[in-house]
């Protein structure tokens, strides 16, 4: 069963992430953020997405690799030239994920 | 109305509308659910507390931050701090789609924003800059129940994998989210300041890769935004709108 850590870690996550998508849906557009505020959220998703992963592409072992035995790096170039050119959200995942699994076999 | 589309009721072609269109995004989800239930025990956390974040916290990205972070022996305090600033870009999402929601009841609303991903977000946006949006939010609906239905099974099917299968988590699974997000960063990509906040953002997040507590991605996040600021006050007619 859970610890008390545990519990308190999970409504805590649950805690922040429900409040932050939940308040302008609560208030529904009887409240507007500061137009400051507002263009700097725009920069929000890619910034966060694009730290997120691309550590986990260069350091996969927790190193810096930069090679082509790094498959992770490899894929995540060969991902992001699909999702250029065709602009298509479900060809990027397929053929991404695809030619990972297949270059990270054979290397 | 067509003769095909009498046979369903609008709500139900909405919501199995919604359900097709997130089809695609749940393609990355699923290795990437399956990785969380798989390497959430090796982190130090229970099954229930794995499954419970699943069905309670919802929020694939910081899920799995969490367990980097659990693993490193950080605090709840530090977890939670690192979920907020992973979950902000939620607060975008959200302000994007407020016109859209105003309108429904409360309980509806605090549903749609419990289901608030970055892939139903994608998918959803999509559907709203299309014709008769009227009953639209039941797409939402069949988006946010496909994903949170997917999210959670792959949890599970992690967990009883991760307990079978030795070495589940050097298959390489992780590279599920990276693909996805990849795909979903690459349409920001539009305007000088966004590719200046997006560039800058992955600069740091190298530079401070080795710092503890996911501190680097917080800092490179804040970089990112703050440089997409300033170059959309210097360059205005390139500055990124919110889209909805």
């Amino acid at each position: 069963m859970m610890s008390n850590q545990e519990l308190i870690l999970i409504l805590g996550m649950f805690a922040v992430t429900f409040a932050i998508r939940f308040i302008m849906f609560a208030v529904a557009g009887k409240m507007q953020l500061p137009k400051p505020l507002q263009r700097a959220l725009a920069y929000v998703p890619p910034t966060v997405l694009t730290a997120i992963i691309l550590p986990s592409l260069v350091l996969p072992q927790g190193s810096v690799d930069i090679s082509w035995q790094n498959s992770y790096l490899v894929a995540g170039v060969v991902a992001f030239v699909i999702a250029l050119v065709t602009r298509n959200l479900l060809l990027t995942i397929a053929l991404g994920l695809a030619f990972f699994m297949v270059y990270h076999h054979l290397i | 109305m067509t003769a095909i589309s009498m046979t369903q009721s609008p709500t139900s072609k909405e919501f199995s509308a919604g359900v097709i269109a997130t089809l695609p995004l749940i393609l990355g989800a699923i290795p990437f659910g399956i990785l969380f239930g798989t390497l959430a025990p090796s982190s130090g956390l229970s099954i229930a507390a794995t499954l419970a974040m699943s069905l309670f916290v919802y929020a694939g990205a910081a899920q799995f931050i969490a367990l980097g972070l659990l693993a490193a022996g950080a605090s709840p305090s530090v977890i939670i701090f690192t979920t907020l600033v992973v979950n902000l870009r939620h607060l975008l999402y959200a302000t994007a789609m407020v016109e859209q929601v105003k309108h429904l009841p409360l309980v509806m609303r605090a549903l749609m924003a419990f289901g608030l991903t970055d892939e139903t977000f994608a998918a959803v946006s999509r559907r709203y800059q299309q014709q008769d949006i009227n009953k639209a939010h039941w797409f939402y609906f069949g988006s946010m129940t496909a994903m949170y239905g997917n999210w959670v099974l792959c949890t599970i099917i992690g967990l009883i994998l991760g307990n079978a299968i030795p070495n589940v988590e050097q298959w390489g699974l992780d590279f599920a989210m990276s693909v996805t997000f990849i795909g979903m960063v690459v349409p920001y990509l539009n305007s000088r300041a966004m590719i200046g906040a997006v560039v800058v953002a992955a600069g740091m997040s190298l530079a401070c890769a080795h710092l503890p507590n996911k501190m680097g991605l917080i800092i490179a996040a804040l970089a990112g935004i703050g440089v997409g600021y300033w170059l959309s006050r210097r360059y205005p007619s390139a500055q990124g709108e919110v889209k909805a």
